[in-house]
């Protein structure tokens, strides 16, 4: 009995409002239409406030659907003159003592001792070293943009995100600068800009290869651009026809530490075992 | 060969993210001890029942603040529970600790309710406080004290799991990160749940003789034992947990090991192997074995607990530093290590750190001086002459 009581209150309850205003003229509302009506108004104001809006790429005029950008070096290429990080920087406006994109050389010694340093002065040269080796080269560096991202993964805010096109970006509105992704990352490849107090990383040029030149043609990143021996190439996974899609398939190509299954989509042709 | 890819010069968490679990650690005090009391019933706990969970109460306020202090976009900190990304395990620290603070501030009202109900009788604005806060509901009827009790009750069984989720979330947020051999350790999140125990145990310890010393009251000899043996038994299972990760990294030679025992052997001897384990750990071990295993005179016996309680918050505070910064130590390149020593006066340097960490004793001050935080003791005291 007292539950009925109480069913019989809340129904009541929700016959309150039309009353209120001319009892006699209005008939009352039954429950069923009263739970109707409000879930009809919000569903309206769901939609109005919450629906989402048409999705649009990032870039007026560039549909981020049509491509799966990826990034190829040829290990065998690079002389380590450090044009790309010179180019990177410039065009990046890295902050000093941070690196986007970096160029390692390998030393091994007559002995077999592995020696690697890399050129972080501000013109990105390698210091003249002494001394045998068996074999040297050199090994650019950069984000991976993995599939798999362990960044992307981390980020409490979904801040640190994948691109429709295969990009990994930060999102500087919504970076609370926590550092869980400098952490997360493998490779090294994050940091955290001392200026503005929020990860950074490479975006493989985003504001280039988004924007087509005067005559059409796509941009590159500034590192592929200005690279003097074509060790570093970028191209459009989803085009079969793309130079870096026919260099993947006719050449054997690795990705770092592929163990930690986070899917590099930066790969690598000549890679030796030393490398780190 | 050392190398270290070049974005790795600069530690990126500092101290603060070594305060950070360890002021959220000591939470687990009142964890142990209200669950022990309330729900297992083991009456001797009694003294500390209700200082407990206040001070953990208070160290709760305070442990997001090192963080705060940490990100880089403080104002966005909110962010992180307005538009969570539930792939990272950051994202439920601001659901599951804001479910451990509510959780304790209930169980603390229901705790005090009686003392409150008492002050609300009188006149002023301290009893209108009371008043309010009790939700103008002045009952003090022995049915009602019952019903208080059971949730009371209720609420620290809710705790239990609650905590755990609390304590092992913070190690999760370590142990998750596949990148750092150092931390990538299942045992990770277990490490830190029963170092949590162990630091929280301890600073009550520290606590109740320290108040006790200042204010001339004689000591509970049973809740004294009673806490010694429990810091005992879950000290026992942190170090050997430990102790376990370190054996298995090293015996599985892993391609990890060998930089790990080197991370260890270079970087680590003097805070982990020295400090944490030899001074830090076998010492308190030996102590507590001595309090627990042999029927001691009072004053040995509280000298004994005293200072392994104190060393064992050293202990854990050396954990706590050689995870977070040990980790960060190591190269992700497996071949190098950067270095790290916090600044004294920078935004996230040792003074920063020592003001964070001070402020909860501070409040607690304040809150003994509005809420009497050991009745039973302060009731003796009042009525012997």
């Amino acid at each position: 009995m007292p539950r009925q009581k109480n069913r019989a209150a809340a129904t009541h309850g929700s016959e309150a409002p039309p009353a209120a205003k001319s009892p006699s003229a209005t008939p009352e509302l039954t429950r069923r239409e009263a739970l109707g009506a409000l879930a009809g108004t919000s569903g309206l104001l769901l939609l109005a406030c919450g629906g989402r809006p048409p999705e649009r790429g990032p870039v007026d005029g560039y549909d981020w659907n049509g491509h799966r950008w990826g990034y190829a070096i040829d290990v065998d290429k690079c002389i380590g003159c450090g044009s790309c990080q010179r180019a990177c920087r410039s065009e990046n406006n890295v902050p000093d003592g941070y690196h986007r994109t970096w160029v390692e050389r390998y030393r091994v010694t007559l002995k077999g001792d592995l020696h690697v340093d890399v050129a972080t002065g501000s013109d990105h040269v390698f210091a003249t070293v002494e001394g045998e080796v068996s074999r040297a080269f050199f090994v650019p560096k950069m984000c991976n943009h993995c599939s798999g991202s362990v960044c992307t993964k981390v980020c409490p805010v979904g801040a640190s995100f994948h691109t429709r096109d295969g990009v990994v970006l930060v999102d500087h509105d919504h970076c609370i600068g926590c550092g869980y992704c400098v952490q997360a990352c493998p490779y090294g490849c994050r940091y955290i800009d001392p200026r503005i107090h929020m990860a950074d990383k490479c975006t493989w040029c985003y504001h280039r290869i988004t924007r087509p030149r005067a005559d059409g043609t796509r941009q590159d990143p500034a590192c592929v651009e200005c690279c003097p021996v074509k060790a570093r190439i970028f191209g459009d996974l989803k085009d079969p026809k793309s130079r870096l899609s026919l260099l993947l398939k006719r050449r054997t190509y690795r990705v770092l530490r592929p163990a930690l299954g986070t899917e590099p989509n930066c790969y690598y042709h000549g890679l030796k075992r030393e490398v780190l | 060969m050392d190398y270290i890819f070049p974005n790795e010069a600069n530690v990126t968490w500092t101290v603060m993210i070594v305060l950070y679990p360890y002021i959220t650690g000591l939470v687990a005090g009142a964890f142990i001890v209200s669950s022990l009391y309330h729900v297992f019933g083991r009456e001797e706990l009694r003294p500390v029942a209700r200082f407990s969970l206040v001070s953990a109460f208070v160290f709760l306020l305070f442990a997001p603040l090192p963080l705060l202090v940490h990100l880089g976009q403080p104002q966005r900190a909110f962010n992180i529970m307005i538009t969570p990304h539930f792939t990272s395990a950051m994202s439920g620290f601001g659901y599951i600790y804001t479910a451990y603070l509510l959780l304790v501030a209930a169980e603390i009202w229901f705790v005090l309710r009686q003392d409150f109900v008492q002050r609300a009788r009188g006149r002023g604005p301290v009893a209108l406080l009371c008043r309010a806060l009790l939700l103008f509901d002045l009952d003090d009827s022995p049915a009602r004290r019952k019903a208080d009790h059971k949730v009371v009750r209720v609420l620290a069984g809710i705790g239990i799991p609650l905590a755990c989720l609390l304590h092992g979330y913070v190690g999760f947020l370590f142990g998750s990160l596949k990148a750092n051999p150092w931390w990538s350790t299942s045992l990770m999140f277990v490490i830190f749940i029963f170092s949590a125990i162990v630091s929280g145990l301890a600073v009550l310890i520290f606590h109740y003789f320290v108040i006790s010393k200042a204010r001339h009251w004689k000591v509970d000899h049973d809740c004294v034992q009673s806490l010694a043996r429990y810091l005992w038994g879950f000290m026992i299972v942190a170090i050997s947990l430990e102790m376990l990760e370190v054996l298995s990294i090293v015996y599985k030679q892993t391609e990890e090991a060998q930089i790990l025992v080197r991370l260890i052997h270079e970087r680590l001897m003097i805070s982990y192997v020295v400090l944490q384990f030899l001074v830090f750990s076998l010492i308190p071990l030996l102590l507590l074995a001595i309090v627990s295993l042999w029927r001691l005179r009072p004053r040995p016996m509280y000298a004994l607990t005293w200072t392994a309680a104190v060393m064992l918050l050293g202990q854990v505070l050396l954990m706590r530093w050689n995870v977070v910064i040990g980790g960060q130590l190591l190269s992700k390149s497996f071949h190098g290590y950067t270095s790290y020593v916090p600044g004294l006066w920078e935004k996230e340097g040792l003074v920063t750190a020592a003001v964070i960490f001070t402020l909860p004793f501070g409040v607690l001050w304040i809150f003994d001086k509005i809420v009497p935080l050991f009745p039973d003791v302060e009731a003796r005291t009042s009525s012997s002459p």
